[in-house]
Formats: C-alpha cells, sequence, structure tokens
C-alpha cells in the first residue's frame, strides 16, 4: 500500500510540475524580491545591503501614506457594502422564483457585462459622469440643472467601481442560496414565524458563506484598482495601486515601493482574516 | 414558483444598471455628432469607418490578438496539467502548490504586475509582447484550472480503469478517453482565458513597453474627446466580440457537463 501511494505521489508531483515551476519562478519568487526589496536600503534608482526597517518607519511617519491607505480600504469598503447589498435580492430571486431551467440564462445575463470590455466601461462612465456628458446633457433636455458628478472625485470613484465589479458578488450568493433545504423554510412558516422573519432567522444566517465570498471577491480587486481612480477622478484621488505606480515607477524608489506594497498586501489580508473570523460562526454550518 | 413581482422587477432594473455603459455603446457609436450627449443628432456610420481605417489601432489589435492566442493555449494547457494532478492524484505539498497557483484571484493585480516589472528589470529583461504575454498566464491560469477541474471532476474512472485492462498505455488511455471526453471544458478554458487576456489592461499597460496592446490603446485614446466617438464604435464591436465568445464558451461547458452525464450547477467560477 504504501508502495502504490508513493508511485501516486510521483505521477501527481510530475503531472503537476510543469504548472507548479511556472508560478514558482514567476509568482513566487517575484513576491519574494519584493518582500526583500523592502527591508533593504533604497535610493533613487538604487538598491544595496544593509537590512533596514527605514522603509517602514518612512510609512509611519509621512501621513500620506496612513492616507492613501485608509482611503483604499474605506473607498473599497464602501463599495463592498453597496454591491452586497444590491446584488442579494438578484441572486434571492434567480434561486427561489425563476425556474430550473431558466436559471443558467439568468445568471449567464448576469456575468456578461463582467467579461466584457473593462476599459471600456470604465472610460465610458467618465463620459457619463462628465461636465457636459451623458447625464448632464440628458438632465438638461428636460430643463434641470447639471449636476457634474465628476468633479465629485470619490463619489465617482465609488458609482464606477460598484458598477465594474456588482456581478461578482451575486455568484457566490447565489450558489449558498440553492444549497438552503426548501424544508427548513417551510417549517419555520409552518410554525407561524412570518416571511421576513424566516428569511433573518433561515435564510440569512444560512447563506452567510456566500455573502463572505462575495464580500472578498470584491473587496480585493476593489482596493487593487489602478484605472478607476487614474481615469475618473483625472489621476487627483490616488488609490493603493496608483501609489505604488509612482512609487516604483516615477520616483524609481523600489525599496520604498516595496514596503509600501508589502504593507497594503497585509492590510488587505488583515481585513480579509478580520471578515473570516466575524462570521465564523456561520462558516463550516453548511457543506 | 413563487410570484415575486417586487423582486422580479427590481432584478430586471439591476440588470439594467448592468449594462447601462453597454447600451450607450452602440447609441453613441452611430450617432453623427462628435460629442458625447443628448439629444441624439441623427444616424451614421462614419466612426466605424474611422475605426477601421485607424493603422495604429489595427496594430493594437493584431498585437492582442496574437497575445490572447498564446496565453489561452499556455494556460490551458498548464491548467490541463494542474487541474489533471490535483483530481486524480494525492501528492505531497498539494495544497500549497494549487494555494500558490490560485493566488492571483485573491492578489490585487497591480501587486502582482508589479512584482513581476521589478524582477524583469532586476534582471535587465528587454520589455516586449513576450514579457506581457508571461504576466497574463499568471492571471488566467486560475480561471483555466477552475474550468478544466470540474471538467476532470465529472470524469468517469472506471473507462480509464477499463481501457488500461485492455491493454492501452496511460498516455495512449488519456489520448483516446480522457481528452476526447475532457474536450469541452479545454475549449471553455480556451475561450475564457483569451477573453480575460484580451481585455486585461495593467499588465499589458505596465509589462508591455509602450507596444500598442489594444487595452492601453482604448485607454490612452479617451483622453481625446475627438477619438471619443471612434472608440465607442470599438467598443460596440468588442461588446459583441467577447458576448460571442462567451456563447460559444458556455456551449461547451453544458456540452461537457451533459456529455459526463452532470448537472448543471450554473455559471461559470
Amino acid at each position: 500500500m504504501a508502495a502504490t501511494s508513493k508511485s501516486e505521489a510521483m505521477s501527481g508531483l510530475k503531472l503537476i510540475s510543469p504548472t507548479a515551476i511556472y508560478v514558482i519562478l514567476l509568482l513566487a519568487v517575484p513576491l519574494a524580491t519584493v518582500i526583500l526589496y523592502s527591508v533593504l536600503t533604497g535610493g533613487r534608482g538604487t538598491i544595496s545591503l544593509p537590512f533596514t526597517f527605514e522603509n517602514y518607519a518612512q510609512l509611519l511617519e509621512k501621513p500620506v501614506y496612513g492616507y492613501i491607505m485608509l482611503k483604499s480600504l474605506l473607498i473599497a469598503l464602501v463599495v463592498t457594502f453597496i454591491t452586497i447589498v444590491l446584488a442579494y435580492p438578484v441572486a434571492y430571486f434567480v434561486s427561489f422564483h425563476v425556474r430550473p431551467e431558466r436559471k443558467s440564462l439568468w445568471l449567464f445575463l448576469i456575468t456578461i457585462p463582467f467579461w466584457t470590455s473593462y476599459i471600456i466601461r470604465v472610460s465610458l462612465w467618465f463620459v457619463i459622469l462628465g461636465y457636459g456628458g451623458v447625464v448632464d446633457s440628458a438632465l438638461a433636455s428636460i430643463g434641470l440643472e447639471p449636476l457634474n458628478i465628476a468633479s465629485y472625485s470619490i463619489l465617482s470613484i465609488i458609482i464606477v467601481l460598484a458598477h465594474a465589479y456588482a456581478p461578482f458578488a451575486v455568484l457566490p450568493i447565489f450558489v449558498s442560496l440553492e444549497k438552503v433545504d426548501r424544508s427548513l423554510l417551510e417549517a419555520g412558516q409552518d410554525l407561524g414565524e412570518s416571511r421576513w422573519a424566516t428569511f433573518t432567522r433561515v435564510t440569512l444566517p444560512l447563506t452567510m458563506p456566500g455573502v463572505i465570498a462575495s464580500v472578498l471577491i470584491v473587496f480585493i480587486p476593489t482596493v487593487g484598482d489602478y484605472v478607476t481612480p487614474k481615469l475618473v477622478a483625472d489621476g487627483k484621488e490616488p488609490m493603493i495601486a496608483n501609489f505604488i505606480e509612482t512609487q516604483l515607477l516615477k520616483l524609481n524608489n523600489y525599496a520604498q515601493g516595496s514596503a509600501f506594497a508589502v504593507t497594503s498586501m497585509v492590510m488587505v489580508a488583515v481585513v480579509c482574516l478580520i471578515f473570516i473570523l466575524l462570521n465564523r460562526r456561520f462558516i463550516g454550518g453548511q457543506k | 414558483m413563487k410570484k415575486a413581482p417586487f423582486l422580479k422587477s427590481y432584478t430586471i432594473f439591476y440588470l439594467l444598471f448592468l449594462y447601462f455603459p453597454i447600451i450607450l455603446l452602440p447609441i453613441f457609436a452611430f450617432n453623427d455628432s462628435k460629442v458625447v450627449a443628448f439629444p441624439l443628432q441623427g444616424l451614421t456610420t462614419a466612426w466605424f469607418g474611422e475605426m477601421a481605417a485607424d493603422q495604429n489601432l489595427r496594430n493594437a489589435a493584431k498585437n492582442s490578438l496574437f497575445i490572447a492566442l498564446s496565453v489561452a493555449t499556455l494556460s490551458t494547457i498548464l491548467g490541463v496539467f494542474a487541474a489533471r494532478a490535483s483530481v486524480r492524484y494525492r501528492f505531497p505539498g498539494k495544497a500549497p502548490i494549487m494555494g500558490l497557483i490560485m493566488l492571483p484571484l485573491v492578489l490585487p493585480e497591480m501587486i502582482i504586475a508589479m512584482a513581476l516589472l521589478v524582477v524583469l528589470l532586476s534582471l535587465g529583461v528587454q520589455l516586449s509582447l513576450f514579457t506581457v504575454i508571461i504576466g497574463q498566464v499568471l492571471i488566467t491560469t486560475p480561471f483555466a484550472v477552475a474550468i478544466l477541474t470540474s471538467a476532470f471532476q465529472s470524469l468517469d474512472r472506471s473507462l480509464e480503469e477499463a481501457a488500461m485492462d485492455l491493454g492501452e498505455t496511460p498516455l495512449s488511455t488519456f489520448r483516446l478517453i480522457v481528452l476526447p471526453l475532457v474536450m469541452p471544458g479545454i475549449m471553455a478554458s480556451f475561450l475564457i482565458c483569451f477573453t480575460i487576456s484580451f481585455d486585461e489592461f495593467i499588465i499589458s499597460n505596465f509589462l508591455g513597453a509602450g507596444q500598442p496592446i489594444l487595452s492601453v490603446y482604448i485607454f490612452g485614446q479617451f483622453r481625446f474627446p475627438a477619438k471619443v466617438p471612434s472608440m465607442l464604435a470599438l467598443g460596440t464591436v468588442l461588446v459583441l466580440f467577447s458576448i460571442i465568445l462567451l456563447g460559444v464558451a458556455e456551449y461547451f461547458r453544458r456540452r461537457g457537463i451533459a456529455k459526463a452525464g452532470g448537472k448543471e450547477s450554473g455559471g461559470f467560477l
């Protein structure tokens, strides 16, 4: 038995080796390099020994780093919240009120926008929200004042991001809704609970794993988004990704840029962990 | 099915919101005005003509096509290795290796792009279309693995064993039995990776050394108001193109599930 499992292990390792070697060389090594660079001494275009925590100390000293980090986190949290709240009823509708053979058609309709021309969608928002753009000209044609939403940078970043990542949120919630045992809901109502009470006491807790998955799947790309802040607010409100670009490429400071990148990765990971821990009592309750 | 008129109208409203900018694309692409604003000015196909005549755009499209085909091929091959290994075998280090392969799904793309860029620059590697391909494969492989894993999972192990009992070698069994059965999954993976790569911006922008690539080109053109209408024409074409690709991918994915006798579990991912 031991011999067969050993040969099985060998075959498995051999089979996965091309993919494994690829990701080790091109993903693990670069990430490790960034972590290494973040504790080296850097200057404009140079990087050298000795090891130092100076780069991290700088992050604490200069308020701009903390500001960018906090702003990105807050924007991403607001976007995530809006996205999930808007998506939940849609997932609920498709799971509970659509005939089984029609469900995949609805899901397909919801996911199409996610796969199509991200750059064009985001750029279009600029045209839509901008001064004299689609929204303003439509308002003007019915005799209303222009809003010029694009001048409110953070508001427009939130609108565009909430739209860009909306389809992400529906699928995980839908999958967890599909797993809810319908007889539980009937039992709740037979025992005299209202439909709303059944929802808050049975359905919602049972689907929390899906909600958490949606939170993560929206939060992570949102907090690291590069295009939207660059385009919509004309780059005046940089988020983490834009700032990393500035540090690494414009200022050519690999050490400082790496420290910022590592810190933001850790921040994102910590926020995700908090979400998972907060809801640990729901996760694992359902398989 | 219970009726839920309120939920249904909300869902339709939500779909309209999702499709909002995409619906505007054809409306303004055919609008006879340099300014993207209401009221509409009448019908024209001039913007499509301007788009077709743009030599830079053609170069960018050619490069994007080359990148997307290479990325889709490479990541589907890497995906087959990883999905087959993870479904079929147990081996030490499986969880961390699979975790690393799937990591780009939960890592902001900018971090991956910058980490790779820093290493490439430190090694003195010249940035080119090739470096874009290398980077994009990291992003698309997790999607390939996810799609192919479900394709390999729905495979009936006894068919392979039967073939081996009848004297086929492992390699010929794979070619004659396994490959035809997972072919729909492979097609779906190829099309999805192609779509993602064609649409990808961050890696193309930072690892592309300013080479014309479609997404980067579009991003640049939107800064010039005069160029916006022809970009909308291009957008109309691209959206149609990707809807067709996705429709075909969905068809293959479902056929794959039906072939293996499985049940529809809804959507990609």
